[in-house]
């Protein structure tokens, strides 16, 4: 019986060792066991084959954030949809944030959550645990135990870790377990139970605003903290022009700090809100087309590390309601690599850099082993089409939830395979068969 | 001239004919008031919802007495006695109205946005704001305009001055939509906590000193500072704001002497304006309360008689 995988006649592509050449992939027992031409191959006839024949075959990608909703919030998605969800979008590996009901501040959650995972599946999915107990940002929680059980981070996202102590003790603690922090940029005063970006459009609807100052002096004071500890910060959802200059200039001086921005980042400003169109909703709030240019700027030229969606399922009921009463945050994990491929289309980022923020760039900012196309690497890999083009429908959607201010728009590229420990997860043309035009 | 909108959900984005004929129809409801029997059977056979879900005395009872002068079924739904206090979302509660065929539902609801909301999932119905959070209160606006026309016989080229809390008003960002559609030249004159610089977006002018914001003005809108506010830090405390922010006569004298003078009210006499000028010669206060009849007259008949007339194929449009 065959154990092995070929990947046959793609256009192998991995920017973080520079490869770029048509030739095919060999993978055995969960490990990349030959890339190159087929000829180097020995007894490759009776390996299951997948033609990626005109598509791009790139280091298994890789998202850092995402909301799971299990346990506590099975309506909104479960470890499995999202997983579905995942893997339909070209991710072989996803981290999960820890604020789910219970929160995951003890091994038991994390135990559970890999469970989960491991019924589903499909890809590989790692916790991250809470930085506090309860993200209550009062004490801290157990991170040996939970690091001891899977977790790969550590966050409070969704809200910060707001008293300074707190956080400058537990980036010292994370000093000993080599972990990194990653972190929900806002100061609680200046936001005060904010609707969207404060601006003259927060004005003319009426909502609350939340002005840049109140995630940029939390990223300001972040950086001090890691520059005080030597521990090591990851800022999510970066969505300003002035934090992406704070996180250039502490790279600058050589302070441990990384930072991502979310698709929808770089693709959205406030003005997606419309007349209150809650799909737009999110913390960090969508900003300003200059903000945008800076993001997109920042992840050009690697002060902002990688792509990561913030994959936040919400049911319906949970929008359909008044805009200062709606959930924050819209679904990710299937629109990721269209967004980002469109900012290759349209010239503002390369494709090396694009593949190398969705796949390499975010485990390297956990201090996680990286997907890469060689020998005795993981046997995870993603395959992609980057040239087709097709309007994006809620029939593709795998997630339970479909919270998403991108239904109905044209696409650019989505994943055809992925490929988790060597086995093919995802097939786009089995899936998908007869939605997607050929 | 008129007016075809299925909702009137805000002041931005109307165009100048919309306002004048809205207005003009409101002057023709203004001598209904002035009768011995003010009841005309122009409505009758009509439902009229009021959905009020933050509390309001003088919005309320103006679009009820406005409805029931031209005899419309008029239903009050208060925020305690509706369902969205047992948990019910504010789309149910819509329909659940809806479902009893109304012809207009008049909405206040704390959320801004609310009425844009219930607009997008009634069919029937016509949706008429009277007031949805920070966003807007556009028959405030629209009577305030009305009161000014029949002051001064004009309601464009001329110099508005609002004074006190703007950024915690809704009826200052309707007046600022409706100044800008009218070509009138805007200055809002509050402590730079509340005349914040994204005012000037929308259209006004900011002054932090009385004088030189009320120079030549031809109208004073005065706004009020709400005791409540105060733990939000906006200004110190209201003898303070007062000292420097009161419309008083003395002020007007000096710098806007021909000025008149609007207040939306409720007003909060000795912080925000003088017994002198509520009371004065300049006041349209109490002219402000008449024409909110006159004006919600007119909301009502524009709103409900346009469903009659366009029959079915109206729903869908809506």
């Amino acid at each position: 019986m065959s154990t092995r995988l070929h990947i046959t006649g793609g256009r192998l592509f991995d920017p973080s060792i520079g490869l770029d050449e048509i030739g095919d992939v060999l993978i055995e027992g969960g490990s990349i066991i030959g890339v190159g031409p087929a000829a180097d191959f020995d007894g490759v006839q009776d390996a299951e084959r997948v033609d990626a024949t005109g598509l791009l075959v790139c280091p298994g990608l890789v998202d850092i954030h995402v909301h799971l909703r299990e346990p506590g919030q099975e309506w909104k998605e479960t470890i499995w949809s999202g997983s579905e969800a995942a893997v339909a979008g070209g991710f072989t590996r996803i981290c999960c944030m820890p604020n789910t009901l219970p929160i995951n501040d003890s091994a038991s959650v994390t135990e559970f959550m890999l469970r989960q995972a491991a019924r589903a599946g499909l890809c590989r999915v790692d916790p991250i645990g809470a930085i506090t107990m309860g993200s209550e940002g009062k004490s801290l929680a157990p991170m040996m135990e939970l690091a001891e059980a899977g977790c790969v981070a550590f966050s409070d996202d969704g809200a910060p870790v707001y008293d300074a102590q707190i956080m400058r003790r537990a980036l010292e603690y994370n000093l000993m377990l080599g972990t990194v922090l990653t972190v929900h940029e806002e100061d609680l005063s200046l936001s005060d139970h904010f609707s969207m970006n404060e601006s003259a459009m927060s004005l003319r609807l009426g909502l609350k605003g939340m002005p840049e100052a109140s995630e940029n002096v939390m990223i300001a004071r972040d950086i001090e903290l890691a520059r005080l500890t030597g521990g090591r910060v990851h800022f999510c959802h970066v969505s300003t022009a002035r934090g992406v200059t704070l996180i250039r200039r502490a790279k600058e001086d050589g302070i441990p700090v990384t930072a991502e921005v979310t698709p929808q980042h770089i693709t959205l400003t406030e003005e997606a809100i419309q007349e209150y169109d809650t799909n737009a909703k999110m913390s960090m709030p969508l900003r300003k087309e200059e903000d945008v240019q800076a993001l997109i700027e920042g992840l050009r030229d690697g002060v902002i590390d990688c792509i990561a969606t913030d994959h936040a399922p919400h049911e319906a009921d949970s929008k359909n309601v008044e805009f200062d009463r709606a959930s924050f945050g819209m679904l990710g994990l299937q629109t990721s690599v269209p967004l980002v491929l469109r900012k290759v289309r349209d010239g503002s980022l390369s494709l090396a850099r694009a593949i190398e923020s969705l796949s390499s760039s975010g485990p390297r900012c956990f201090g996680m082993k990286e997907n890469t196309l060689t020998k005795g690497a993981l046997g995870d890999v993603s395959i992609l089409d980057i040239d087709t083009s097709y309007t994006l429908t809620k029939d593709i959607n795998r997630s339970k939830s479909s919270n998403s201010p991108f239904w109905g728009e044209e696409m650019s590229g989505r994943a055809m395979f992925t490929i988790v420990d060597g086995r093919v997860v995802f097939d786009a043309r089995k899936e998908f068969a007869g939605i997607f035009a050929e | 001239m008129s007016y075809t909108r299925p909702h009137l959900l805000g002041i931005e984005g109307l165009e100048r004919s919309e306002v004048d004929f809205l207005l003009d129809t409101a002057q023709e409801f203004v001598a209904i008031g002035q009768r011995p029997v003010k009841k005309v059977p122009t409505l009758r056979g009509k439902t009229i919802i009021n959905l009020f879900l933050e509390p309001s005395t003088r919005t309320r009872s103006s679009f009820e007495i406005a409805g029931k002068r031209m005899s419309a079924d008029v239903i009050n739904i208060s925020d305690k006695a509706s369902s969205t206090t047992k948990g019910e979302t504010l789309i149910d509660t819509a329909l659940t109205l809806e479902a009893m065929c109304p012809d207009v539902v008049v909405i206040r609801h704390p959320s801004s946005g609310a009425p844009n909301l219930i607009s997008k999932h009634l069919s029937r119905a016509a949706v008429v704001n009277a007031g949805d959070g920070l966003h807007e209160h556009p028959s405030q606006a629209l009577l305030d305009a009305l009161t000014i026309r029949q002051s001064l016989g004009r309601i464009d080229g001329l110099k508005i001055a609002m004074v006190g809390d703007v950024f915690r008003s809704r009826v200052a960002r309707s007046h600022l939509h409706l100044h800008r559609i009218l070509g009138n030249e805007v200055r809002i004159v509050a402590p730079p906590t509340l005349a914040i610089k994204e005012f000037r977006e929308l259209g006004a002018e900011i002054f932090y000193d009385m004088g030189p914001a009320l120079e030549g003005a031809d109208i004073v809108v005065s706004l009020r500072m709400k005791h409540e506010y105060l733990k939000d830090f906006y200004v110190p405390n209201l003898d303070e704001y007062s000292k420097k922010y009161i419309v008083s006569e003395p002020v007007l004298k000096k710098y806007a002497p021909d000025s008149l003078v609007l207040d939306p009210g409720p007003f909060i006499r000795g912080i925000q304006i003088t017994s002198e000028v509520a009371d004065g010669p300049r006041s349209l206060i109490a002219q402000q309360v008449e024409n909110g009849v006159a004006v919600r007259m007119a909301l009502l008949y524009i709103m409900s008689a346009r469903r009659g007339e366009l029959g079915t194929e109206d729903a869908e449009e809506a």
